[in-house]
């Protein structure tokens, strides 16, 4: 690819990018949003997370794979049976309990 | 997270809450910046706007798919366009966050705007929910912002640097830090049953629609699952209201 195709490719991509990012805060001293709206919200942040995580756990690399190959299985259930038990510390709970799941059943079953 | 709640609010704080609470995160992203490097590496696009690309576009998975369209011979215009196609979820993730940034000047907006990432929306939007009334929780957007920035730049020039010959990271499974990561910030959301049906709704929604491209799945998947929660909020408040009057 030439330098200048190169550049306006990444200049292009900087400005839809950064579009998409800035649109609605740039001009959020214009419209009014209710605020039944902004509480409806809150639904964002869990569906986006699941929606993420999901796939990546029962599909780790394009494909159903449900058994203990699958070390992001178990891996994801231990992370949310820990996170459940211990409401109080439930970041630290999931993250560690997922992780030392993880390496038991990748490296030592 | 917890922590930050009882902690002195103070700018320099957040920032750092950010950036140690961002850690996690860094480890799924790392395989993927090596992998970049070394793709940009191979699709012909020169080693300084790889790193271009990573500076100003910042933007993981629209970096990726533009490499490999590079590498396909693909026009430039479908390449842009493709990069808007991917980067569409970042409109959901500024509405989620324009409660709380809308209270900001431009110029904090324009900064946190160019940064915003998932993996940084999702860090958060969990300390912008905590009710402490801390008037410096975007210091703590920025401080997760700048981490993942720094990372991203560097795991980029490291697969660059490296080339073909970069261990096959993918395969290590680092992304589980992530994934367990965002397990842990999903539960506190699940205490109602609208958020339960939202969780069920998004994660079903996205096996369906995971061989979308360009993360359309994932952004249908959220939508449906906001949608869900809001229309199973209405049906409890409407049967409340029922019993309501009819007890009466």
């Amino acid at each position: 690819m030439s330098s200048i195709n190169e550049i306006i490719l990444i200049s292009g991509m900087v400005v839809v990018t950064f579009s998409i990012r800035y649109i609605l805060l740039a001009f959020s001293d214009r419209f009014y949003l209710p605020e039944t709206f902004e509480k409806k919200l809150r639904f964002v942040p869990p569906a986006v997370l699941t929606a993420i995580i999901v796939p990546a756990v029962l599909m780790p690399g394009g494909s159903w794979d449900i058994s203990l190959q699958n070390a992001y299985l178990p891996s994801a259930v231990g992370a949310i049976i820990a996170g459940f038990i211990f409401p109080k510390k439930v970041l630290a709970a999931s993250i560690s309990t997922g992780l030392i799941v993880f390496v038991i059943v990748r490296f030592f079953l | 997270m917890k922590t930050v709640a009882k902690m002195k609010h103070t700018s320099k704080n957040e920032f750092l809450n950010g950036m140690r609470d961002t850690i996690p995160l860094l480890l799924g992203a790392f395989p993927f910046g090596l992998i970049y490097g070394a793709l940009a590496v191979s699709s012909g696009l020169s080693a300084k706007a790889a790193l271009a690309m990573s500076a100003f576009v910042f933007a993981g998975s629209a970096q990726f798919i533009a490499v490999g369209l590079i590498a396909a011979g693909a026009p430039i215009l479908i390449i842009i366009v493709t990069t808007f196609v991917v980067n569409l979820r970042h409109l959901l993730y500024s509405a989620a966050l324009l409660p709380e940034l809308k209270k900001l000047s431009q110029s904090w907006r324009i900064v946190l705007a160019f940064f915003l990432t998932d993996e940084t929306f999702a860090v958060s939007a969990g300390r912008y929910r905590l009710e402490d009334n801390s008037p410096y929780k975007h210091w703590y957007q920025l401080g997760s912002s700048i981490i993942m920035y720094l990372n991203w730049q560097f795991w980029c020039a490291a697969g660059l640097a490296l080339g073909t010959q970069i261990p096959n990271a993918q395969a290590w499974g680092m992304d589980v830090a992530m994934i367990v990561t965002f397990i842990g910030m999903t539960i506190p959301y699940i205490r109602t049953k609208p958020m339960v049906v939202t969780v069920l709704v998004a994660g079903t929604v996205s096996l369906l629609t995971w061989q979308l491209p360009y993360k359309l799945g994932l952004i249908t998947a959220a939508i449906l699952g906001v949608l869900a929660g809001i229309s199973t909020e209405k049906v409890i408040s409407i049967k409340k209201y029922n019993m309501k009057r009819d007890y009466e």
